[in-house]
Formats: structure tokens, C-alpha cells, sequence
């Protein structure tokens, strides 16, 4: 059984000579910063305050908690997979501090009443939720979801995520919905017609395997239609986990014409390529695929020259007794929460030199702008500590042990990884991991 | 590896004593009459094909000669570990009622002729099966006896005991080599 | 006793033709030559497999691997019993790690299993000390039909390097061809693919084969020419327009057949679809060696199963 992170009520604490890296408030270097009653007081050098704790970070970094666009925590429906209780201990785990939770729930978030319950869950659970509701009834793809009252319940974006509305009339029609309340949409690019059959990246290493592969031309095409109704409507439709070097030229072009247009890529789209599926493991079938290396080295420039604006788990936990079926039938998805940060370090920080306040921009700043969430991504006195404490030059190896999801199904077992999160700070409880 | 070893037969006394195993077998056999020569792979194959030529030069008569791999019929197969090589085993001819020669070089545990043995019942029935080998080093651990010796050759548990033949070595002799090496 | 030091076979399981060394597959084919002697015995059986026993798990339907399978085994003195499952729980995988399971409890030593996923056999070797023989997976591979193909060109044309074998039909879901192709290019055959780009896989040139859609420049001067069986049941989609067109276009015939080698051979997997892949004159003609195939597969069969049985890793 997984140990359960117990969060302590931060009183008083005095953080001492912590690399403060806070692009939004432009800063980098070593201060203190001081919490009391669950609120940032101040940060600055040589703080002093009567009876406080004091946290020696010396040599630690402190980030602006991260926060995740793409998360399926899976309640209501599907507790044997996650709770919202079991999602937000694996967030916290991996220094999230707010989580947008996809709709695709049983029944599905496409009403005020499943925001609330997931809002109020979270907020019992001392954690950030910010809910996604979805385009269509019941992610059928073919009447518009009550946008609106999801709203005002706290939804802050609107997808079908994983049942891209095929229908172009109907998704033209829901997406001038969504922007008539300010609502993101964010866009699962995928022609299901096309990826039908897909269990991977179709290509050289599915016909090695003797796999049905989902083409690249699947998520190229619905990516051109969507930016084509953004022309249209003038939305802004945010792209779900990227994963093809055409969507990552598309997106570029589309953005540099002045497009309402974000997006988002996976750390395992940006660690990992389809040769990855050679022992047939189930782990890494997700949806969008891995794809080749080309692919990669597309999301990385995107990344890198601001084409993609975030990275996103697409934390999508399953049951082992799920992943073990089939490798035709066994569900899509990897969890991702716990070993985000680490894999982003390895290969971003130190594989590619990042700087680290371009981390905190990819994971944590731009995520919050693009959900409008003002708190977050930065820190702010007066709000509550939600703000991370990471190791950058810790080496370890990411195993089943760092797991705090429900579910084990993980494509990084194995992998050494440099830098980690080591406390976790959310709404003002501080958790040591 | 050629340190310790010692000639015990040369090509002239390989040459004397196939002689002598195809008069004996005759004598026994009154003729050729229903006699089938066959050889144990792979040496005895070759003593096989030499005897068949002996009883030729002697009776005149073609006597049959059959290859027999016992592989298939070894009785350490459900050992761990890799699988020896299989080869082909070949009798041209029918078994039931053949006085049929089993013919091999070295007679030693006598484990290979028992596999031989369930080898050949399995392939037919033949009247009478008789085994004729070059050298009889002792050391059995089954009840079986050679018909027709080569020659006898006491030896211990470690020495080794090589039959080359033009056929495979390029030269006709039998070696002992110490196996108790310091 | 002095045997030559040659390719001794090391692996648990035979899972493909993707991971065989050159000196694998001839030590297979090899070792089947041996083994065809005994099918023409009398008594064909041999004592090789004596007290191991052996599980033919077929979950998806099949019957002339499963009895050739069945008779190799027999014929080793294997005890050997079969599984199938018509059941759907099975078909879909949710207990096959519970059937492996259970198998094993029953400490048997070989599974030879027929999966329809992809990969099945492969996730399941490495969850079980019983050696696993992949008897088809999905569109994957069925590598001793491939063994028992390449056994046959040998016996016939004396060698496989340098051959033209060419193979017509629905390669996307033929595990067959899959495993040709990995073990022809290995050998050095020239490996040509021939049908309309919706049964071809994508990319497929990268393992080394050359796609021609022209049947006739296909199989121009071909040593041997494979047809696959179209494969009605597996099509959920639309990849040819009708049965009618399929056979005007690559249905082979004796005409077409003399684009060929005159001496060329054909080869089917079996089962034949009469008069979709195949004239009914061709299939019965002196150059079909169908029959041939069926009875080769015996001989590899009992050669995997022999090489196999060494390598368990089945503690006592």
C-alpha cells in the first residue's frame, strides 16, 4: 500500500535561502519567504519574524506550484481507477498544485451538478480542481452541453477530450457556444475515422510489430479543421497533447497569423518515441500515440520557439486488469502526474539546457493564464502558499514506489531521472515527499 | 591436448581387426544370408560402410548398411541445457528377420547402444541384433556386451579413448589420453 | 563425441522470426530434416519428449496448425493437451494471466498458444517459466508456418539465397508473411509483396522487401510465389471493393502463374479459398506444393518443440 501524504497546516515558517525562480514577479535569486496562516506574507532577503519555523532550502529551488491542463481523475464513475482524493495525493506528489480535470467521468461533467461535486470533493481534500465541462451531452458530438451553468459552477474550459466532436457543423456550433462565455475549448485533435484501428503510432515500428497503427494524418486533419473554425469564430480552442510534427507546424503557422490558438505537449510525447512499444507493454499505449522521432524533435522545437505554450501529463490512470487485456483492447493512457517534473528536468533542464524559469513558464505560469487563473503560476502575498521546493540535481530513478495514484500504469518505470520535487506546497499545507 | 596420449591401434591394426570382425561375423552368421551392417553415427557409420567392403572382398555379396542417430533415444534428453544436434538416420532396407550388426568404435557405459537398441525395435523387427565395436574400454553401467571386439583395452574412469578414421580425421588410428591430469 | 561446436539453440521461447539469428533459423531447419524421417516410419514416434507434457492453447479457432502441433508433439512422446476457447471472456484476454496461471500450476512444460492479439505470446513468456512457441498472434507473426515455408523452398530449390519468393494478397493481416519476410530477408531471398496499397502496411519496405502492385511484374520471374488467404473474417473495414475484383486482379491462375519461373513453385498457407486466391487447375497442378507445406510442417514442428524443450527454465 501506497504511504498517503499527510499535508501539515503551515502556522508559521520562515523558508530561508531558497533559489526563488517566479517569472511573473521577474524573479531569480536566493531570498526568504514567509507563510503564516496558510498565506504568502512576503519573500525577500534576511527575513526575520518572532516564533516562526524556519525551513533551511539552501541549495533548493522554489517554483510557483505547478499546474496541469490535462488530468483524468476519473470520479464519479470510475473509482476503481482514481478518486479525486487519490488524483490529488498523486498531483501533490508531483508538486501540482491545481489540476483542470477532463469531463470524461460516469456520468460525464456536462452539468453544473458534476462540477460542483468535483469542486466541493477537491475542496474538502484541501486541493485545486478547476474542472472541465464537456462541448456535447453526454460526448456524443451532437448537442451543445450546458456551457454556461458550468460556468458559473467553476468550469473552466470545455472538451470531449478523447470523442473530438467529428461533426464539423456541430462543432462549429459549440465552439461559438463556448466563446460566447469566455470558455476555452480545449481540442482532442483526432479523426476517429482515421485512427479507428490504431493501437500505436502507425509507421515502420507498428508494421515491425505487426500492430495497426493510428496515422499522424488522424490528429493533422482534425488540427486543421479546428484552426480552420478558429478562423472561423475567433474562439480560443487550446490543443489538447500534441504530438505530430504536422500540428506542431500547423499551430505555428496558425498562432503567427494571430489566431486565439494555445497548446499543450505531454512529457512522454516529449521523452519518448513509438519504438518504446518492441515488448508489446500496454503501458505505453496512449492516445494520442508515441509517435517517431521526428515527431519529437518537432514538439521540442515547438516548445522551444513558443508554438506550444505548455506541457500537460494526460495523466490517464487505469486498472492493471484493464491494461492487462488485450493489447487491441487495453485502454489508452499512462499516469503521469508523479514523474512530470522529473522527466521534464532530465530532459528539458538538463538534456537541453532550459533554463529553469522556462520550466516554471511551461508547467505552471502559461497553464494558469490559459485557464485564467491569476493565483496561480506565481507567487502572490496575501494568497495562500501554493508553491513547490525542488531539488534540481537530485538523481533517481522513478519506480512504483513514487506511485500515489490508484493506478500503476506508468510508461517512465525505470527511468533515471534528474531533479525532483521535494515539498509541495497547497493551500498553505506543506507535504515533504 | 595431444600431451598425454598414446597409440593403441594404428591404421595397420584398425585394418587387421575389421578383418578379423568380418570373419568372425560370417563364421557366426554362416554367410551373408539376411545380414545387415548398422552404423551408430558418426564413426560407427564409417566402420559400417568398411565391413560391408571386408564381407565383400571375402563372400562376394553386397551386405546392406543402415545410419542410425540415437540422439532421439539418448536418456539424458530431459536434462536442462541445450539439445544436442539431431542428424538423419537412414535404413534403406527392411528390418524383420535381419541379422542386423550394430556397429560403433568405442564401447564404454553402453548407454549409446541401449538408445541404439530402442532405436532399431522402434525402426522394425529384426531377428537377431549383434553388436560389433573396434575398442571395448570397460566401464559399463548397463548389462550389455559387445559381440565382436576390436579390441579390449583396460582403462580408468579419466582417460579418453579417440577413434580417428581417414574418413573424419584424416588418419586411421585409436588413442588412450590421460584424463588425470595435474 | 566429439561434435562440432555449432549453433546451440539458447532461447525459452519461439516467439518469432523478428528474433532469430541467421544461425537460428538454419539450426530449425536443419534439425527438421532430421525429424522428417520419423513421420515416414512405421512407428513415427520417437522418445525425444518422454514425461513432458505440453498445453495447446488455441484461443482463436484454428485446425491444421492445432493438429499438426497436436501430431508433433505425439509423435515426440510429449503428453500434449488442448485448450480452445470459444468462450468470449478468453478471446478478449481479461483471464489470460490467470489461464497461464493456472497452467502452470499444472507444470507443464511447453505452451504452444494461438493468440488473436498481437504481442500475446510475447507478454505472456516473460510471466512464465514453461517455454512458450507462438503458434500465430494477430497480424503478428506465425513463425513455424514461416519455418515450414522456408523448410519446403529448401527441399525443392536446394537453398534459399538468391530466390525471388513473392507473396500475393492481404499482407496487412497475414502474420504468415510477416514471418516470411523476417526470416527470407535474413536467408537472402529476394522478398517481393504484391496486392492493392489497402492490405499492405505501411512502410513495410523498411523490413527490407520491394512492394510491386502489377501481379504480372510481381511475379515475374519468381522461384516460388506464396498466396494469402483473403482473410474475410478479420475485414472490418473496407480495404478492396468486392470477392469479384480481388480475384480479376490478383486471383492467381495457370496463365498467370506462367509469368513465373517455369520450374517456380507455389505455396498457400492453407486454408484455400478456391477461385478468390487461387484457380482450382493451379492448386492441383505438379507445381503446388500445398500438400507438401502441410506435411513439412510435422517435421519443424517436432524440430522447435525438440530445441524447446532444453532451454525450459522449469525448475524442479
Amino acid at each position: 500500500m501506497k504511504n498517503k501524504l499527510n499535508g501539515q497546516s503551515v502556522k508559521n515558517l520562515i523558508i530561508r535561502n531558497a533559489h526563488i525562480v517566479d517569472p511573473a514577479n521577474k524573479i531569480d535569486e536566493v531570498m526568504d519567504l514567509h507563510v503564516k496562516s496558510h498565506r504568502i506574507v512576503k519573500w525577500g532577503k534576511d527575513l526575520a519574524a518572532e516564533d516562526a519555523e524556519i525551513l533551511d532550502a539552501k541549495k533548493l529551488h522554489l517554483l510557483p506550484g505547478l499546474v496541469d491542463l490535462h488530468v483524468h481523475f476519473r470520479e464519479p464513475g470510475y473509482e476503481h481507477k482514481e478518486t479525486i482524493e487519490s488524483g490529488a495525493q498523486a498531483a501533490i506528489a508531483g508538486g501540482f498544485v491545481a489540476c483542470v480535470t477532463m469531463p470524461n467521468t460516469k456520468p460525464a461533467c456536462d452539468n453544473a451538478q458534476v462540477v460542483k461535486y468535483q469542486m466541493e470533493r477537491a475542496n474538502v481534500l484541501n486541493f485545486n480542481i478547476f474542472p472541465s465541462g464537456t462541448l456535447t451531452q453526454g460526448r456524443e458530438g451532437k448537442k451543445i452541453s450546458e456551457m454556461a451553468e458550468m460556468k458559473d459552477a467553476g468550469a473552466v474550459a470545455v472538451t470531449d477530450d478523447g470523442g473530438w466532436v467529428m461533426d464539423s457543423g456541430v462543432a462549429r456550433r459549440a465552439y461559438e457556444y463556448a466563446a460566447t462565455y469566455g470558455l476555452p475549448i480545449m481540442s482532442h485533435a483526432e479523426d476517429h475515422s482515421i485512427s479507428v484501428n490504431g493501437v500505436m503510432n502507425e509507421g515502420i515500428v507498428s508494421s515491425q510489430l505487426g500492430l495497426r497503427g493510428a496515422p499522424n494524418a488522424a490528429e493533422d486533419i482534425a488540427t486543421a479543421r479546428d484552426i480552420e473554425l478558429v478562423r472561423l469564430i475567433k474562439c480560443h480552442l487550446h490543443f489538447s497533447h500534441v504530438s505530430t510534427r504536422g500540428a506542431v507546424e500547423m499551430i505555428r503557422r496558425a498562432k503567427a497569423e494571430g489566431l486565439p490558438i494555445t497548446a499543450e505537449a505531454t512529457p512522454h510525447h516529449i521523452a519518448l518515441t513509438d519504438v518504446e512499444f518492441v515488448k508489446y507493454d500496454t503501458f505505453y499505449k496512449m492516445n494520442p500515440p508515441l509517435r517517431n522521432e521526428k515527431d519529437r524533435e518537432a514538439i521540442l522545437r515547438g516548445l522551444e520557439d513558443g508554438t506550444i505554450d505548455a506541457i500537460a501529463t494526460d495523466h490517464a490512470p487505469h486498472a492493471l486488469e484493464e491494461k492487462d487485456r488485450d493489447i487491441e483492447v487495453a485502454p489508452f493512457g499512462t499516469i503521469g502526474l508523479e514523474s512530470a517534473f522529473g522527466v521534464i528536468m532530465t530532459e528539458l533542464f538538463h538534456g537541453r539546457k532550459w533554463k529553469l524559469e522556462d520550466i516554471v513558464r511551461k508547467m505552471s505560469l502559461t497553464p494558469a493564464e490559459i485557464i485564467k487563473k491569476s493565483n496561480f503560476g506565481r507567487l502572490k502575498t496575501g494568497e495562500q502558499a501554493n508553491f513547490i521546493l525542488v531539488d534540481t540535481e537530485k538523481d533517481w530513478v522513478f519506480a512504483e514506489e513514487h506511485v500515489h495514484s490508484r493506478s500503476f500504469n506508468s510508461c517512465f518505470y525505470g527511468k533515471r531521472l534528474k531533479g525532483k520535487v521535494l515539498h509541495t506546497f497547497v493551500k498553505g499545507y506543506q507535504y515533504a515527499l | 591436448m595431444t600431451g598425454a596420449e598414446k597409440q593403441i591401434l594404428d591404421e595397420g591394426g584398425i585394418e587387421r581387426v575389421l578383418a578379423r570382425i568380418a570373419h568372425e561375423i560370417l563364421e557366426r552368421n554362416q554367410g551373408t544370408s539376411n545380414l545387415a551392417l548398422i552404423g551408430i553415427r558418426t564413426r560407427g557409420v564409417f566402420l559400417a560402410e568398411r565391413l560391408q567392403k571386408k564381407l565383400f572382398e571375402i563372400e562376394n555379396k553386397e551386405v546392406p548398411v543402415g545410419i542410425l542417430d540415437i540422439t532421439l533415444y539418448r536418456d539424458d534428453l530431459s536434462e536442462v541445457g541445450p539439445k544436442p544436434e539431431v542428424h538423419e538416420t537412414n535404413i534403406p532396407f527392411d528390418l524383420k528377420g535381419k541379422a542386423v550388426i550394430l556397429v560403433d568404435d568405442v564401447l564404454f557405459t553402453g548407454r549409446t547402444i541401449r538408445a541404439a537398441l530402442d532405436a532399431v525395435i522402434d525402426l522394425g523387427r529384426p531377428k537377431v541384433i549383434r553388436l560389433a565395436v573396434l575398442v571395448d574400454r570397460g566401464h559399463r553401467e548397463l548389462p550389455i556386451k559387445a559381440d565382436y571386439v576390436g579390441k579390449n583395452i583396460p582403462t580408468s574412469l579419466q582417460d579418453r579413448v579417440t577413434i580417428h578414421l581417414k574418413e573424419t580425421d584424416g588418419v586411421d588410428e585409436a588413442v588412450i589420453s590421460g584424463g588425470s591430469k595435474v | 563425441m566429439t561434435q562440432t561446436a555449432k549453433t546451440q539453440w539458447t532461447q525459452k521461447d519461439l516467439l518469432g522470426l523478428r528474433d532469430l539469428s541467421v544461425a537460428e533459423i538454419e539450426l530449425i531447419l536443419d534439425t527438421a530434416k532430421s525429424f522428417s524421417e520419423v513421420s515416414q516410419r512405421e512407428v513415427k514416434k520417437v522418445p525425444v519428449l518422454r514425461g513432458k507434457t505440453v498445453v495447446n492453447l488455441f484461443l482463436e479457432p484454428s485446425t491444421r496448425t492445432r493438429v499438426s502441433f497436436e501430431l508433433a508433439e505425439k509423435r515426440l512422446s510429449a503428453d500434449s493437451i488442448g485448450m480452445a476457447s470459444g468462450g468470449s471472456s478468453m478471446t478478449k484476454g481479461e483471464s489470460l494471466w490467470d489461464t497461464i496461471a493456472n497452467i502452470e500450476a499444472l507444470k507443464v512444460d511447453i505452451i504452444v498458444m494461438r493468440h488473436g492479439s498481437s504481442g500475446a505470446p510475447h507478454r505472456i513468456s516473460n510471466y512464465t517459466k514453461c517455454g512458450v512457441v507462438n503458434a500465430g498472434d494477430g497480424i503478428n507473426e506465425h513463425p513455424t508456418q514461416a519455418l515450414l515455408d522456408m523448410f519446403t523452398l529448401r527441399e525443392i530449390k536446394g537453398k534459399i539465397k538468391g530466390l525471388k519468393v513473392v507473396f500475393v494478397g492481404d499482407i496487412l493481416h497475414s502474420r504468415v508473411a510477416r514471418s516470411n519476410i523476417w526470416g527470407l530477408t535474413k536467408l537472402g531471398a529476394e522478398v517481393v509483396i504484391c496486392g492493392p496499397k489497402t492490405l499492405i502496411p505501411w512502410g513495410i519496405e523498411e523490413l527490407g522487401v520491394k512492394v510491386i502492385h502489377d501481379v504480372k511484374k510481381a511475379i515475374d520471374g519468381a522461384d516460388a510465389v506464396t498466396l494469402l488467404r483473403i482473410q474475410m473474417e478479420r475485414q472490418n473495414e473496407t480495404l478492396f471493393p468486392s470477392i469479384r475484383e480481388y480475384a480479376s486482379t490478383y486471383g492467381m491462375n495457370t496463365e498467370l502463374f506462367k509469368y513465373a519461373k517455369p520450374d517456380a513453385i507455389l505455396m498457400h498457407p492453407g486454408p484455400v479459398n478456391r477461385g478468390v486466391e487461387i484457380e482450382s487447375a493451379l492448386a492441383d497442378s505438379p507445381q503446388s506444393y500445398i500438400l507438401k507445406q502441410v506435411t513439412n510442417g510435422i517435421a519443424v514442428r517436432m524440430a522447435v518443440l525438440y530445441l524447446l524443450s532444453g532451454a525450459m527454465k522449469n525448475e524442479k
